[in-house]
């Protein structure tokens, strides 16, 4: 069978894979919102070994996890994907705190 | 000799062959993960879709159905075969791994979906829960139904035949 949640030319370039309850995802998620940058959002199941998805596209089992297909990047470390997301789509100058 | 009685469903203006069936968007849950995904979406990749409104997962109902449909090899590049049922996603990831389905599966712990199909059964003796009553829609790339099966009595199995047939029409 197809790919059942397929992609199309119209689909956001960007997934963000997450947890249920993580907060560093959540930081993640903000980030996007505060943006206003539409994203696919994929939930994963909490244990390690339970997110062969994730080891799949990016070689590492940890989330959250950024694809930005358009600009090639795959991200893991929530510290790391906001820094990216200020670079990339915000202004540069926000504050830490400012979530 | 046991008395046994099958419960009637009452009347339903569920949507008929023809009709547009309503759009939603609800997670979809695969083995991997889940996201939220627009039935519309969903239909247009793939062409067409067979909805299959479930009972609750684990009972004996959902187990046999979803073996008798994997086991008849449901589903092909041209139609997604995809569950309904309340269960909240892990509990269906965990249902998609213990079964071995290659088939995802709508959550939809409200009902709000059967809500709009207007298939919903308040199942006895469960306060607070309700789910879809049986129910099965074929519907094409615009979410026209092509064929419609919804069950009129409880418990009662698909047509599986009747829907094979449909499904090679399509």
């Amino acid at each position: 069978m197809a790919d059942p949640t397929g992609s199309d030319g119209d689909d956001p370039t960007l997934t963000l894979y997450r947890l249920h309850g993580c907060p560093y995802c959540e930081r993640v998620a903000r980030r996007l919102e505060r943006y206003d940058v539409s994203y696919r959002s994929r939930f994963v199941a909490g244990e390690h070994s339970r997110r062969d998805a994730v080891k799949r596209v990016a070689g590492t089992r940890s989330v959250p996890l950024l694809i930005d297909r358009d600009r090639g990047v795959t991200m893991p470390e929530s510290g790391q994907i906001v820094e990216y997301l200020d670079r990339t789509y915000g202004t540069g100058a926000v504050d830490e705190e400012g979530i | 000799m046991a008395d046994f009685q099958l419960i009637d469903f009452p009347p339903s203006d569920h949507p008929v062959e023809g009709d547009s069936v309503p759009d939603f968007t609800r997670p979809l849950v695969t083995e991997e993960y889940w996201e939220d995904v627009p039935l519309s979406a969903l239909a247009q990749n793939a062409g067409s879709v067979l909805l299959v409104f479930y009972p609750l997962n684990w009972g004996g109902k959902s187990l046999y159905w979803w073996t008798e449909i994997r086991e008849r090899e449901w589903g092909s590049d041209d139609v997604a075969v995809v569950g309904v049922g309340i269960s909240q996603p892990f509990d269906h990831q965990r249902f998609i791994e213990a079964r071995d389905l290659e088939y995802p599966l709508y959550s939809d712990p409200g009902n709000g979906v059967a809500e709009r199909y207007d298939i919903v059964h308040d199942l006895d003796g469960m306060a607070g829960i309700a789910e879809p009553r049986p129910a099965v829609f074929l519907v094409d790339a615009d979410l026209t139904a092509e064929y419609v099966w919804v069950a009129g009595e409880w418990p009662e199995s698909p047509p599986y035949d009747e829907i094979e047939s449909a499904l090679t029409r399509s």
